[in-house]
């Protein structure tokens, strides 16, 4: 999957360690927008404000 | 229809208790691979593609959690580097201890047994001390922390809260909880985290931030391990950290509106859930009783979910300002 069962061990172990920590950075920027965007209003809904 | 590889009801599945693990996760710096690998066997995965998956998933979401306690200002670095360097010499020295009773047979049944007996003390050691403060003298795990501030064997060292603890007795921590993580085989996060907050009096969010991120550097090693065997399904791993990452937020960001008491009161519970639950699981195993085994995969997952709830609705109820609810009266320890 991905073609990175097409490189050695070492180099394939960091490339997924790699993949899954861009990942976590995308998702960690991505929902913090959203956060951002959306967070008060969602707070204030919950907050029965 | 099929996203890499998978139905959209799976995919679905993976993001909802990806969603539910990182509230978990980012509230108490622990929960990942003791959730994901039993789940991923449940659905028929390999056992070394679950235990890899689930450490690449833990490492992925620990990264996030890391990033969310950081912009709380509730990581103490100091801290992170001295238990990871200690950790780390503890845990060969446990797989040491490991190899010597694998040699004599008595491996599974020793490791199981401090398993349990583990979980289960420091989830009703946490548990009593919750219910002591709701009993209102609010300072019963001071005294252990109080009597090891005191002792002071150089250098001593300066962490975040205003703690104050010799370093040497920070690393002498540190190699036991490592020896404990490599004996027994598991991250370590249920004990670091209650072992800086009682032992050394470190505050809870600082003791759950500081507790994440040296997940995130035993994960990445974890994963690196199992991924040089292609041991990791990256799909998996993607959809359950596209929900884990939001979920990572919702329980980080609680940890600033539910109060230190009833934090400890939702640990020590899915401690002691996760104590049953591998009691069981082993009996279920050795006796060929399907019933315990089912039992054990009920108690897993059915205590994420009633917790990573009972936190949203904490959480909610904070946000309200509403103590005296029905709902809110049920989240308090």
């Amino acid at each position: 999957m991905f073609g990175l069962e097409t490189l050695s061990g070492p180099a394939q172990a960091a490339a997924t360690v790699g993949v899954v920590f861009l990942q976590a950075l995308a998702l960690y920027v991505g929902y913090g927008a959203l956060t951002r965007y959306a967070g008060p209003t969602v707070l204030d809904a919950l907050g029965g404000e | 229809m099929e996203i890499l590889g998978m139905s959209v009801l799976l995919v679905g599945v993976f993001v909802g208790f990806g969603l539910l693990i990182g509230t978990l996760f980012g509230f108490f710096g622990m929960g990942g691979s003791f959730l994901v690998t039993p789940a991923l066997l449940v659905l028929g995965y390999p056992s070394t593609v679950a235990v890899g998956s689930g450490l690449a998933f833990v490492f992925g979401t620990s990264v996030i959690g890391a990033l969310r306690h950081r912009d709380h200002g509730q990581v103490d670095y100091k801290l992170a580097v001295i238990m990871t360097a200690a950790m780390t010499i503890g845990i060969e020295a446990g797989k040491s201890v490991v190899f010597f009773l694998d040699a004599t047979g008595q491996a599974d049944l020793v490791i199981n047994v401090a398993y349990v007996g583990l979980l289960a003390a420091v989830g009703l050691f946490t548990l009593r001390d919750a219910w002591t403060d709701d009993g209102g003298d609010g300072d019963a795990g001071v005294p252990l922390a109080d009597r090891v501030q005191s002792i002071h064997i150089p250098p001593m060292v300066s962490f975040r809260g205003g703690v104050r603890v010799s370093g040497a007795i920070v690393f002498a921590v540190g190699l036991v909880i490592g020896v404990l993580s490599g004996f027994l085989g598991v991250g370590g996060g249920f004990l670091l985290m209650p072992a800086m907050m009682y032992g050394l009096g470190v505050p809870a969010a600082i003791a759950v931030g500081t507790d994440i991120l040296q997940i995130t550097i035993s994960g990445a090693f974890g994963a690196f391990t199992y991924a040089e065997s292609g041991s990791v399904a990256l799909p998996v791993v993607g959809f359950l950290l596209l929900g884990s990452a939001l979920g990572a937020r919702i329980g980080a960001g609680a940890t600033n509106l539910v109060d230190e008491d009833e934090i400890k009161g939702y640990f020590a519970a899915m401690l002691l859930a996760g104590s049953v639950a591998v009691a069981s699981n082993k009996l279920g195993t050795v006796y060929g009783i399907d019933a315990l085994n089912a039992l054990s995969t009920a108690l897993i997952f059915g205590a994420a979910f009633l917790v990573s709830a009972a936190i949203v609705l904490a959480a909610v109820c904070r946000l309200r300002d509403d103590r005296t609810g029905r709902w809110c009266r049920l989240t308090t320890s």
